[in-house]
């Protein structure tokens, strides 16, 4: 019953991308994109991978899909002028070798992975007790690798100045994204006084049992930003302006905590990120504590867009 | 006791499937925006309704009940909004020039 179950969804799951593919329109590529990364999550649930699952299911297919619709919305007067235009034969023809080669490859390289896979589970269970952490991916992502963790935080803080910097330079400081006029006792009003708190709840739920249990701070982060998002969306609240110092203080608080422990963890523990002993786990807390505003507030700005308009409007 | 609590279960869901079928088969099929945002509705929350309903007595703790209930309320409000939300566009699409 339960390969019949998985053996539906990975056939739907390929449908799908072959039709994210071939959809002539932008918009319906997205759609299906964002259908996609649901159905992938189910797959994760199904391998229980919860936390890839409540990522896939927060950023692959919620907030990616957010910020594809509006490129979507964007792009759509360059459409059709971009259909007339056919490539020619040739471009086409190497499109698709190309396409082949780069699917072989893959193809090749899954097929010859040692069975079974090499893997250093083993080793965190092993140690997982040093860290205090109950969530083994947690003390993955914030002891064992706490670099990559370190890496991606500053990464998204250099994808905000990427999109801040296509900003025009009579906008620059100022508001992000366009001024929303909304019935103030209209529908998105409504949702937006009410779903708030449910969701500010939730966010802080997922964050804290990020320790033990499958969640923490990019979940938790995502599910803030989305509840901000609702709120400036619905005109309740404007975005602030980018050159607030406070903003600028919170974005670099999280990779600046973060690389403080690091050097003090060089200095006291014989390497960086390494944490002394038996302060591990209130160490990964205070990380984990200066990384979850700053990623609420890059994930959130980075929807919103560059700066449009000026501070005082 | 359990019998019946198992049956209950199935029959509610089985009843869940149908207006899930129901609301994916009026989508497809129904002439304009408006009726198809009412057939998506069915689904939503009768559908999701029955399948939550059918699958309560089957919860190890009351707490995870309470879970499965808050899920089929947050997905009516959220049902409800983008429905409001995109007939009211369509309204206003209508109605101009």
């Amino acid at each position: 019953m339960n390969d019949v179950l998985n053996i539906g969804l990975v056939a739907l799951i390929l449908g799908l991308a072959v039709w994210t593919i071939v959809a002539r329109e932008a918009y319906a590529a997205v759609v299906g994109f964002i259908a996609y990364g649901l159905l992938l999550t189910l797959v994760w649930v199904q391998l229980h991978g919860i936390d890839v699952a409540l990522t896939e299911a927060a950023i692959g297919g919620g907030l990616t899909g957010a910020l594809l619709i509006g490129a979507a919305a964007r792009l759509r007067s360059t459409e059709s002028p971009a259909h007339a235009e056919r490539p020619g034969v040739l471009t086409r023809w190497l499109a698709a070798g190309v396409s082949a080669a780069v699917t072989g490859a893959l193809a090749i390289c899954v097929l010859v992975l040692p069975v079974p896979a090499p893997t250093l589970a083993p080793a965190v269970v092993a140690n997982i007790a040093v860290t205090e952490v109950g969530n083994p991916i947690t003390a993955v992502l914030l002891a064992f690798r706490a670099m990559d963790t370190l890496l991606e935080a500053i990464v998204l803080l250099f994808a905000l100045i990427g999109v801040w910097s296509l900003a025009p330079d009579r906008a620059w400081g100022g508001r992000p994204g366009p001024l929303q006029q909304s019935d103030p006792n209209g529908m998105l009003a409504y949702v937006a006084r009410v779903l708030p708190p449910i969701g500010i709840v939730a966010g802080a739920y997922i964050f804290w049992v990020g320790a033990d249990h499958p969640g923490g701070k990019f979940q938790g982060a995502t599910i803030l930003a989305a509840m901000w998002l609702l709120v400036m969306m619905a005109g309740l609240a404007d975005a602030p302006p980018i050159s607030r110092t406070w903003l600028r203080w919170l974005l670099v608080a999280g990779p600046l905590a973060f690389i403080t422990i690091g050097v003090v963890g060089a200095v006291h523990a014989g390497a960086f990120l390494a944490y002394p002993e038996g302060l591990a786990k209130p160490l990964i807390l205070v990380i984990e504590f200066a990384l979850m505003p700053t990623l609420t507030l890059i994930l959130g700005l980075m929807l919103l867009g560059a700066p449009q308009r000026g501070e005082t409007t | 006791m359990k019998l019946a609590l198992e049956l209950w279960t199935v029959v509610a869901v089985i009843a869940g499937a149908f207006f899930f079928l129901a609301g994916t088969v009026g989508l497809l099929r129904f002439p304009d925006s408006l009726t198809r945002l009412h057939a998506l509705t069915k689904a939503d929350n009768l559908g999701l309704g029955l399948v939550v309903l059918g699958l309560l007595p089957q919860m190890d703790s009351v707490s995870d009940g309470f879970k499965l209930a808050c899920i089929w309320l947050l997905v009516l409000l959220s049902g409800a909004t983008a429905s409001q939300l995109i007939a009211r566009t369509l309204r206003r699409n209508d109605s101009r020039p």
